[in-house]
């Protein structure tokens, strides 16, 4: 798998890779909007608007932008290590779940700050041990990251579901808009007038400068990255791949957990069957489509982001589905993807220059 | 058909794996192509296949010039190659494996071919039946699978690469006697090989290739000290008896028994002393990669004891093996020592012992130094997988440990020109100066016996001979690798 770590590019070569998807995607969705017989200019220009067109809309870009930087740094060091962590979707879900379990104690008295405080740090733990279980499967069973990942995502949100029609069910009916909404104390702080937490803002910039930091200055990045690229030689090295495994889980898990804990604190305010919107698999378009870079991630997300929220616009204005977000960011990562290959295998023909020796 | 090639040349960046090959193979005749590894042998013949495209230079059959780069259109100009390893499908039987092959004709009925495979196979004295299982086969059986297909598809050039690697001696008696039969008939026969003996037992004529280059040629009877010559650039001397004192025991392998490679490795027991260098023979894949393996703590033994100094090892893993002071070069560089993707210097920073920061100035000062004293072409930001493969090798040993007690290396100069091996022997032998041992496994007999005190030679996973080299001889030690001992 060593084919999914970071390789620098120079400026020049990535503006024009990146020309060259951008056209392609476009001219892909054009072709979709004119067979939906929707004129394009005017789905791009509503997907634009319904993004930035206000500052209110802009919160919304940012509270959709939290999350997805969160689940792509975690991602960061799972891709570092050749790991294809599909179960980050799930360890949102577990996130949330703990950081629930704790606010709802904290219910029965204590100061909103600490259980504030507790269900982050139960968001961690849970989403970390929902990523170490599929790293034990995958450690000790040999069990593939991808299906023991999907397998516990099933899993996650069984237990959702449980919860919110079983024991934290509505009192009197339960439903699928989720638990009892929490008191306002337990609430994230917002902007005057906005939807947008500074705390989670701040959690998701922090959560890019420590990655960043992490997976460049310390012995941890390198050795994720060594053994991610030659696991065999890494060992002969002396590193101890299991367990770096395992910790490039905790690391995703945690961020995950981080990111389901927001959404319960900072969006919605309560536990929803939908908590975790699908960030997670959205994160890992993000973190492909920013070539596994962790400057990249960021703004790779906050386009994602807007074209989440934007496309919210598109059944109101032009009677077309809001599902063309989906399509535009699949196109971009097949799109990313197949360049990547293509020039892969062009420079593998091309007959490579090595220094004599 | 006349094959003629013209100053092939064949470059990889700035690796010139032909330089100005000349090649004139006349039809009726069995040409060998000699040389060690990586002089340039399977290029210049996967060129001729189409199996890879040439750089420069030009391809004469029967004197109108050829160009094609591709196995599909080289067959159908009449050039067929048996490779090293067989292209079958072991989980067909023998005439399936044939019918997969015939490209011509719509439609043919099996027992049409049957009858093709069986009087192929009578005529070339190949004892195969049509309805057993590929994957029952011997490799010698599917060499001769593999040359029956070659000839239905009407080919007039056989090539072989290292026919003669893992088959045992009777098959390779059958083999010869074919491809004299094949030279009769007038089709041209091509003898890729670095074995002395093949050559001198089947060749009309013989090309030494040395570092891409052609060294020279000679044709029947053969002078073997002169083809010797043409291929190493100077005579292996044999070793002097008693030039080392060995000191105490440092490995002792006692009745082990472990899987891995084609054969395992069955109840094996052996010393290595101080100061000693070993040599393991044998067979690609005779049980010496599992024997270094088990040794470095790679591997568990599935019986028997491990014992390094003190230490009992075969319960330890391969980090236990490095704390006691080994070290293991593996023989892929790219595949198992080294991490592609990472530079110089971050290969240092991986060594470093503790601590949660990267200490890069530390990690670029000893990459520096290395770089200087092991004489590696690159500089501390350059990949691994840039390097050439005498660098690579360099870059490894420059990893090693400065006092190690036991260095357990495979192959370590395969794929190395001359020069950079003879770098590394230079080098390792300070080692020896310092009191370590050295175990390596070769192919190259000539190598084991340039520098080793000592040679194990493996067969079928067994240890079946041990013995100094000063009380033995390339020739012996090519008999006992086929299972004959004096």
């Amino acid at each position: 798998m060593s084919e999914i770590t970071a390789k620098p590019e120079t400026l020049l070569g990535l503006l024009h890779s990146l020309l060259v998807t951008v056209a392609t995607v476009f001219c892909f969705t054009c072709v979709i909007l004119l067979a939906a017989g929707a004129p394009p200019l005017d789905a791009f220009f509503h997907i634009f608007k319904g993004a930035l067109g206000s500052w209110v809309k802009f919160a919304h870009v940012v509270q959709a932008w939290i999350p997805l930087t969160l689940c792509a740094c975690g991602l960061l060091y799972t891709f570092r290590i050749g790991l294809w962590n599909i179960g980050i979707e799930g360890q949102m879900i577990m996130g949330a779940v703990f950081a629930t379990a704790v606010l709802r104690m904290g219910l029965h008295g204590g100061h909103p700050g600490w259980v504030l405080a507790a269900s982050f740090v139960a968001g961690i733990i849970g989403g970390g041990i929902w990523a170490v279980i599929a790293g034990f499967l995958k450690t000790r069973s040999g069990v593939n990251e991808i299906f023991a990942g999907l397998g516990l995502n099933f899993v996650a949100q069984g237990i959702i579901l449980w919860l919110i029609f079983g024991p934290w069910k509505r009192p009197g009916v339960a439903s699928m808009s989720g638990t009892e909404t929490l008191p306002a104390e337990l609430w994230l702080g917002t902007l005057p007038h906005l939807r947008l937490t500074p705390t989670g803002v701040a959690f998701a910039v922090a959560a890019v400068v420590v990655s960043a930091v992490m997976l460049r200055y310390t012995r941890i990045g390198l050795n994720l990255r060594a053994i991610g690229s030659n696991r065999n030689a890494a060992f002969l090295f002396g590193l101890k791949p299991d367990h770096h495994l395992l910790l490039a889980m905790l690391f995703a898990g945690g961020f995950a957990g981080l990111a389901g804990n927001m959404q319960v604190t900072g969006v919605y305010h309560r536990l929803i069957p939908a908590i975790s919107s699908n960030y997670g698999y959205l994160a890992l378009l993000v973190v492909m489509l920013a070539n596994y870079n962790v400057w990249l991630a960021p703004a790779v997300a906050f386009f994602f982001a807007c074209l989440n929220v934007g496309s919210i616009q598109l059944p109101m204005m032009l009677q077309l589905d809001s599902s063309l977000s989906g399509v535009i960011q699949g196109a971009l990562v097949l799109a990313t993807l197949a360049l990547h290959g293509w020039r892969k295998r062009r420079s593998l023909r091309a007959p490579q220059r090595k220094p004599d020796g | 058909m006349h094959i003629k090639l013209i100053d092939i040349h064949k470059h990889y960046g700035g690796v010139r794996a032909n330089d100005g090959v000349n090649l004139d193979v006349p039809p009726g005749s069995v040409h060998g192509v000699l040389g060690e590894n990586g002089a340039g042998k399977s290029t210049l013949m996967k060129i001729l296949a189409g199996y890879i495209r040439k750089t420069g230079g030009r391809i004469l059959f029967d004197g109108r010039e050829v160009a094609y780069d591709d196995p599909a259109v080289a067959a159908r100009l009449g050039v067929g190659m048996l490779y090293q390893d067989p292209l079958d499908f072991p989980a067909l039987t023998v005439l399936e494996n044939f019918m997969l092959g015939q490209t011509r004709g719509l439609l043919r009925s099996a027992d049409t071919l049957r009858s093709r495979v069986e009087s192929f196979a009578r005529k070339l004295q190949f004892n195969l039946h049509p309805d057993d299982a590929v994957s029952s086969l011997t490799i010698g059986e599917r060499q001769q699978l593999e040359i029956i297909r070659l000839l239905s598809l009407g080919i007039q050039v056989l090539v072989l690469d290292e026919p003669t690697t893992g088959i045992s001696s009777i098959q390779k008696e059958i083999l010869f006697a074919a491809l004299r039969r094949l030279a009769a008939e007038g089709k041209s026969v091509i003898l890729v090989s670095h074995k002395l003996e093949d050559v001198e037992q089947l060749c009309d004529h013989v090309t030494v290739l040395r570092q891409g280059r052609v060294a020279g040629a000679m044709a029947a009877p053969f002078d073997a000290s002169a083809l010797l010559g043409m291929m190493f650039g100077q005579l292996p001397c044999p070793p002097e008896c008693g030039r080392i004192e060995p000191g105490v025991p440092v490995l002792t392998l006692r009745a082990v028994s472990a899987m891995g490679g084609r054969t395992g490795l069955k109840n094996c027991s052996a010393v290595i002393r101080q100061r000693e260098v070993v040599g393991l023979a044998g067979l690609e894949g005779s049980g010496q990669g599992v024997f270094l393996r088990v040794a470095a703590g790679l591997q568990q033994p599935l019986q028997g004891q491990v014992q390094f100094g003190e230490h009992a090892l075969h319960d330890k893993g391969h980090h236990h093996f490095k704390r006691y002071g080994g070290a293991f070069v593996p023989t892929e560089r790219l595949a198992d020592g080294l991490i592609s993707g990472l530079t110089i210097s971050e290969h240092f920073s991986l060594q470093q012992a503790g601590g949660f920061w990267i200490d890069k100035p530390r990690a670029v000062r000893q990459a520096r130094d290395r770089i200087d004293t092991f004489n590696i072409k690159g500089r501390c930001e350059t990949r691994v997988e840039s390097l050439s493969g005498g660098n690579q090798q360099r870059l490894l040993l420059s990893f090693l440990p400065t006092t190690p007690k036991l260095l357990l290396l495979e192959n370590p100069t395969r794929g190395l020109d001359l020069e950079s091996g003879h770098w590394v022997w230079r080098h390792l032998q300070k080692y020896c100066d310092a009191d370590a041992c050295i175990v390596f496994s070769s192919a190259e007999l000539d190598e084991i016996m340039m520098v080793a005190d000592r040679v194990l030679v493996f067969f079928d996973g067994r240890l079946i001979k041990d013995v100094p080299t000063c009380e033995t001889s390339v020739e012996a030690l090519g008999r006992a690798i086929a299972g004959k001992l004096d």
